[in-house]
């Protein structure tokens, strides 16, 4: 990891190839750290850490068996602890009168293949922070892949969890931010202002999934050829802002200016943010979520969407389709949290 | 305790000085050159100072990544550097305004000293939120003026915004308060020196005192008033700062407990570094007589009573979060105490809660040096507790995903000691050019001249 693997190619049968090798391994006694992105991967919180009646596990992902989902058609084990719509203080207030956009991520669908991932940061200019700074957990994806592993009666279950910004309707990062940096669209969107911020960070410590990427460092260099690779529809970011996913806001605004000059409205699936048109299990849809015949609205209506974090009120513009797991003997195995 | 309980306790300064002995004592320490002690104190301090000047250079010109934070944790050392500061504040408002409205004649030998505390840790305090900032030149940015951004405003419902308006009021108070009890003082200095720069500062910042009672009946009005002005401060302001927390949506910050929890370990902590302080002056200044044994005694029973508050705010947060019946608020304050931060926790717990303890007994009261090492470990204590409420709720907070450690690094550390160097560098100062006792009113409460009575 990290390191030149090139003296391992051997070029026979007229290709270069890595396997067959002969290699030996031997203790060095010397420790190496890892550059990784995430430090822990179990979704149940160390038994060390807890009480009497608390749940170990977090409810993150939202689950079910095959047989019990075409029972019931809902999911068992839900996002959220039995959280209950408390309604809107002020419901005529910031209502989303034209588009309202959103996104629903299929669980079930995705396979953790990080396409997504590299979509966006090539989409978004993300700056690729190097080995010293990803150990700092510093990271700066916009979009990253939550792997969480599970103790499942002696097996592992594992659930991958496409993570980016929720744009939330009552967005915690908004109402903290000093100078207005972080705004509301009045289509749904939280936007931030990059020449605004003047990098308080209060918005990333409020934010509750954590996706919020701060410029620790002016990472962008001006004396570099990658700078080629650069999309210029998408500003390139100093040292000292906040950033995050902008659900691709250039991709919407340039399909809007192509609707208007061809004098109709947008359709469903004009609007392709880069992590959709990668994605090869097409787990993830974006949409209009005031269209009920969108795409993504129906798969709010269906029977397996849930809102992470729902209690916490922020109200999330994403939403996930739960883990459908098919295995025989799993009616009475969910229920493990 | 103004005139029954002297007879019991004994005389507030001790000695029976006239008032012209006070003038001399006080005055002639800043009349006689510094003592050489004084000079290895600045020495020390403005190294520290130009250390902190040095790491803040660097870290504005290369960037806040120089820090230990990540994308977890994005606040540490940075916040809890500035509570910490605010709090220490607290003390000196609240001896200077509160036991004046409370007549309690004790704090006039503490209550210059106490505030001109104030004033430097509200500068510590105001550099912290200018230099975390990713752009710290845009910090200008924070202020409400007119602009020619749109104009663009601040939004109000930041409670950052709210800070900056808590902050500014603060320092301005503290420095009126301080700066209108300096004014007799002041005209003392003027009348004694014969010449010099100082006497002509001290001609300027006595505002033509002429000791008529006019003058007297001004000067004791603004003071009445502006106490009372100074008093809400004592809780508003650190409540405002708790409202950085209580507002957000992370366990461990989200609790309406932190407000009356803040205000409490501010004055404990304030406390606590008005006594390092008036211990270090009273032995390095031959100050004995003016600072007894009386007033470092009433001051421990205030960190009794304030560390009691800390200690049930500890429980009672600790009780709640269990009562919640949420899992993240549960999990938040047991990874306080047994999660891989919990060594901060419980330097928290044995600092604040059970040193304080040992205070209970008159003979650890009348113990300077147990006094001065217990306010020692309070202030460690109170330092720790903000590092803990905001680190250790960041550090774990709803996704595992995100969980990580932090730990600070030299630029952090090398930052913390110069704001010690520029707090001392000050307090330093102050002792040399400005009346550390307050003459004209430890004047008032002179046994000299007075028989049973009093």
């Amino acid at each position: 990891m990290g390191t030149n693997a090139a003296p391992l190619l051997t070029y026979r049968d007229g290709t270069l190839r890595l396997s067959g090798a002969a290699v030996s391994v031997t203790r060095t006694g010397r420790t190496h750290e890892l550059a990784c992105t995430q430090d822990y991967h179990n979704i149940e919180v160390p038994e060390a850490l807890t009480v009497p009646g608390m749940n170990r596990r977090r409810p993150l992902i939202g689950e079910t068996s095959l047989a019990s989902y075409k029972k019931n058609g809902t999911l068992d084990h839900h996002g959220h602890g039995g959280h209950h719509d408390l309604g809107e203080l002020w419901p005529e207030d910031h209502q989303y009168n034209g588009h309202h956009w959103g996104m629903a991520v299929d669980l079930t669908a995705c396979t953790g293949c990080s396409a997504c991932v590299v979509a966006c940061q090539v989409e978004n200019n993300v700056p690729v922070v190097g080995r010293d700074e990803v150990r700092r957990k510093r990271i700066m994806h916009w979009l990253r892949i939550d792997r969480y592993y599970c103790d499942n009666h002696g097996e592992v279950d594992v659930a991958h969890q496409p993570m980016m910004c929720h744009h939330c309707d009552h967005a915690p990062c908004e109402t903290v931010c000093p100078v207005l940096a972080t705004v509301h669209s009045e289509e749904g969107l939280n936007q931030q202002t990059y020449n605004r911020c003047v990098g308080t960070r209060y918005c990333a410590n409020n934010c509750p999934y954590k996706v919020r990427r701060f410029n620790w460092f002016e990472y962008a260099r001006e004396d570099t050829l990658a700078n080629m690779m650069l999309n210029p529809d998408v500003t390139v970011r100093s040292r000292g802002v906040m950033e995050k996913c902008s659900f691709c806001v250039q991709r919407i605004e340039e399909v809007r200016v192509e609707a208007k000059r061809e004098g109709r409205p947008i359709a469903d699936g004009d609007v392709l943010p880069a992590c959709q048109q990668s994605c090869p299990a097409r787990a993830i849809v974006f949409g209009d979520m005031n269209d009920p015949e969108s795409a993504v609205s129906k798969l709010i209506a269906g029977g397996r969407h849930y809102r992470l974090l729902e209690e916490t009120n922020v109200r999330p513009s994403v939403g996930y389709l739960g883990l459908v797991r098919n295995r025989q003997d799993d009616e009475d195995r969910t229920h493990h949290g | 305790m103004a005139s029954a309980p002297a007879a019991i306790s004994g005389p507030l300064i001790l000695g029976d000085k006239s008032p012209g002995q006070v003038t001399d004592d006080v005055c002639s320490a800043l009349e006689r050159g510094p003592a050489r002690s004084w000079w290895i104190a600045i020495a020390i301090s403005s190294s520290m100072l130009l250390l902190g000047l040095i790491t803040v250079a660097y870290q504005v010109l290369t960037g806040i990544g120089t820090w230990g934070l990540n994308n977890t944790v994005g606040w540490a050392f940075d916040i809890t550097n500035f509570v910490f500061w605010i709090g220490i504040g607290h003390a000196g408002t609240l001896i200077s305004a509160v036991l004046f409205l409370f007549r309690q004649k004790w704090r006039t030998s503490v209550n210059r000293a106490a505030e001109a505390m104030t004033i430097f840790a509200v500068i510590c305090a105001g550099i912290f939120p200018l230099i975390h900032m990713g752009r710290p030149w845009l910090a200008h940015w924070m202020a409400p003026y007119p602009n020619t951004r749109g104009p663009l405003w601040i939004n109000f419902r930041s409670p950052l915004v709210w800070d900056f308006f808590a902050i500014s009021t603060y320092f301005t108070i503290s420095l009126m308060f301080w700066y209108v009890g300096l004014i007799p003082d002041m005209a003392t200095m003027r009348d004694r020196l014969t010449g010099g720069w100082r006497k002509k500062a001290a001609n300027f910042l006595s505002l033509g005192w002429n000791g008529s009672f006019r003058t007297w009946f001004h000067y004791e009005t603004v003071y009445l008033l502006l106490a009372g002005l100074a008093t809400p401060l004592v809780v508003s302001v650190h409540t405002i700062v708790s409202w950085d927390f209580a507002t957000s949506v992370i366990p461990g910050w989200h609790t309406t407990i932190l407000p009356p929890y803040f205000v409490a370990g501010a004055i404990f902590s304030g406390m606590s570094m008005v006594l390092t302080l008036m211990l270090i002056a009273r032995k390095t200044m031959g100050l004995e007589d003016y600072l007894t044994k009386r007033h470092v005694g009433a001051m421990c029973k205030l960190l009794i009573a304030t560390g009691g508050m800390v200690a049930i705010a500890y429980a009672t947060e600790f009780v709640a979060a269990m009562y919640s019946n949420n899992d993240y608020e549960q999990f938040a304050f047991i990874n306080r105490a047994k999660g891989p931060l919990c060594w901060s926790y419980w330097i928290m717990v044995s600092c604040n809660v059970l040193t304080p303890q040992i205070l209970w007994f008159k003979w650890a009261r009348s113990n300077m040096v147990v006094v001065f090492v217990v306010s020692i470990l309070i202030n460690i204590g109170m330092w720790f507790e903000r590092f803990v409420i905001i680190v250790t709720s960041l550090h774990r907070d709803y996704l595992p995903s995100n969980w990580t450690g932090y730990a600070p690094t030299s630029i952090e550390i090398a930052t913390l000691v110069g704001s010690f160097g520029l707090f001392l560098t000050l307090f330093l100062l102050f002792c040399r050019f400005v009346p550390v006792i307050a003459i004209a009113e430890v004047k008032g409460v002179l046994s000299h001249g007075r028989k049973s009575h009093e």
